[in-house]
């Protein structure tokens, strides 16, 4: 991939989200820059992920950490493992810059979390902050925010 | 015929010295029982004075399974009242917090309120004229909470018109309280960052159980503070140690750190780990933190406010602190397997951001539905909650280091692996049910 073109950039959320739910997370993990973030405000219109408590805000290490304990033998929260499934809305380019290779993308979504006989419903938007780096696109920020983001969740262990 | 209800012989037989029978986690009577009493005979904690800065500010909260406004009167006292309408029994102050004004209003038919819950006014009150309004309770307004106790800021309320004394029922575990207020520059704590909620399905007192709980860490955790140490040891020679490493890390401590590290108990089913030493000792210094606290305190009493290093201190019945980190915990009981938890945390007034920072990003890799180490912990309570009502086994065991002339009510410290304190809890859980669990 060498060109940043809107059909490039939707493929990419689209690929992104198939690999969370054939649970490729450390394909996934690779996605992303290495000074990247993965971050689930707590409240609507948040704008501050560091002197404001969020849901998640991860960067590279920290996401590796959730990754390799998923797949633990003492992980017992993952015994017997979730399962996820992504449904995307049409993406939408907010920006794109194709010299300096950054883009912008919102994708609507509903988002199922399953372990064993639970199942749990999410609704929200992501938006992905993309840039090219050595001819490939990369995640700089992915933002999730929900629809319910201050309501009170049980366990979320997957990525959204 | 109820178990339970009328029952006070059964109640009282729940806990042993040692052991808590089943019951006590997972029926509906027994949990009913425990928010007419225990919730009600105790202080509970309700607030933080900085939620409700201005007159007519206030927050909804709850106390027990009790729904409850917390509110600045206009003398600037803080009343707690019960959140219903006298009229229709309507919720008067909407969810959450906001200003008031001068008086709360009913959204249903206007009836009015003062901020210490008096009965201001009503739409057409000719109609009440010769009713003999004067002498129905709804003309007394919305219910004040007669025991309201501010200590540094902290908001307690006991619901039972009488009872224990705040000073009494506290003593000296409010040295807990009195540290994390200290750790301020200039002695005050603002609540900021937000707060996580999350649900748990288990029983309140799992959560409690858990916080002196130091035999869990190493085996329940390896999977989240084990998993972080060994990605941290594969990077680079010479990289910065990152904040949330050192959050992690003390986590996989093995059981000799946690039994060095002391447990002190409180009467009253207080008490807290980490006297000497615990999981948030060894914590990077803050440039300019060392500087201000200094300027303030002088050089010996900062280092005796900061050396402190207690891990969890819990409030009896469903309140747990952690002064070193300035965050706070309410288990608030939703039934009997099912608890809604609150994460909040505060801002060290005339400290640096980041001690702030520092303290949300612990909260969200600690005690947040999205926490890997709270997914830990919450399998267990869970698993725990789905099966006690197995007819294997009947009792919990709280025996570990058990002597047999421990004391109730007694201020002590011990091996960090003690489960007294746990003992503790459910020994002031029979205190404070009261009338509900005499014994014969």
């Amino acid at each position: 991939m060498n060109t940043l073109t809107e059909k490039t950039v939707l493929d990419f959320v689209y690929a992104e989200a198939r690999m969370l739910d054939e649970q490729r997370f450390d394909d996934w993990l690779q996605l992303f820059t290495d000074d990247g973030y993965y971050w689930m405000p707590l409240t609507h219109d948040q704008p501050d992920p560091r002197l404001h408590t969020s849901l998640l805000y991860e960067d590279k290490l920290l996401l590796q950490v959730r990754i390799e304990r998923l797949h633990g033998k003492r992980t017992f929260s993952q015994q017997p493992h979730s399962r996820s499934h992504h449904l995307l809305q049409l993406p939408t380019l907010e920006s794109m810059d194709a010299a300096k290779g950054e883009a912008v993308v919102r994708t609507a979504f509903h988002y199922v979390e399953t372990r064993v006989d639970e199942q749990q419903l999410y609704a929200g938007w992501a938006t992905h902050t993309l840039v090219m780096q050595d001819g490939v696109l990369k995640i700089k920020l992915k933002k999730v925010e929900l629809v319910n983001c201050d309501a009170a969740f049980g366990n979320i262990q997957l990525f959204m | 015929m109820s178990k339970y209800r009328n029952n006070p012989a059964a109640v009282r037989a729940l806990v042993r010295e040692t052991e808590v029978h089943k019951d006590a986690y997972i029926d509906q009577e027994v949990f009913d029982l425990e928010m007419e009493q225990v919730f009600t005979n105790s202080w509970v904690y309700v607030g933080h004075a900085s939620q409700i800065p201005n007159k007519g500010d206030y927050y909804t909260t709850t106390v027990g399974d009790q729904p409850v406004v917390m509110v600045r009167h206009s003398d600037d006292s803080i009343k707690v009242l019960h959140n219903r309408c006298p009229h229709k029994g309507v919720k008067v102050a909407g969810e959450g917090c906001g200003n008031t004004g001068k008086f709360f209003r009913c959204p249903y038919h206007a009836w009015t309120f003062k901020t210490d819950g008096s009965l201001l006014s009503i739409p057409l009150k000719n109609g009440y004229a010769d009713t003999g309004f004067e002498s129905c309770e709804a003309s007394h307004g919305m219910a004040a909470v007669k025991n309201v106790h501010v200590y540094r800021d902290f908001v307690f309320c006991r619901l039972a018109n009488e009872g224990i004394s705040f000073e009494e029922f506290f003593g000296d575990s409010l040295s807990t309280i009195d540290n994390m207020v200290d750790r301020s520059p200039v002695g005050k704590l603002e609540v900021a960052g937000g707060v996580l909620r999350y649900i748990n399905n288990c029983n309140w007192k799992m959560l409690v159980d858990n916080q002196t709980d130091t035999c869990h860490p190493m085996v329940a955790h390896e999977s989240s503070a084990g998993t972080a140490v060994d990605v941290w040891k594969r990077a680079p020679e010479g990289t910065p140690k990152p904040m949330a490493v050192e959050l992690f890390a003390p986590f996989a401590s093995p059981y000799e750190f946690f039994e060095k590290m002391g447990i002190r108990v409180w009467p009253n089913g207080h008490g807290h780990t980490g006297v000497s030493d615990s999981i948030h000792a060894d914590y990077s210094a803050i440039p300019d933190y060392w500087e201000a606290m200094v300027a303030n305190y002088g050089e010996d009493r900062a280092k005796q406010i900061l050396g402190e290093c207690r891990h969890n201190t819990v409030y009896f019945p469903n309140m747990t602190m952690k002064g070193p980190i300035q965050a706070m915990r309410v288990f608030k009981p939703l039934g009997p397997g099912k608890t809604l938890v609150e994460s909040w945390t505060f801002r060290l007034v005339g400290a640096p951001d980041i001690l702030l920072e520092r303290t949300l990003m612990y909260t969200r890799l600690i005690n947040a539905p999205t926490s890997v180490v709270a997914h830990d912990d919450t399998e267990m309570y869970e698993r725990a909650q789905e099966v006690l009502h197995s007819r294997g086994r009947e009792w919990v065991n709280l025996q570990r280091l058990y002597d047999g002339s421990e004391q109730p009510d007694v201020s002590t410290v011990t091996n960090g692996t003690n489960e007294w304190q746990m003992r503790n809890q459910m020994r002031a859980w029979v205190k404070f049910m009261g009338p509900a669990a005499k014994a014969e």
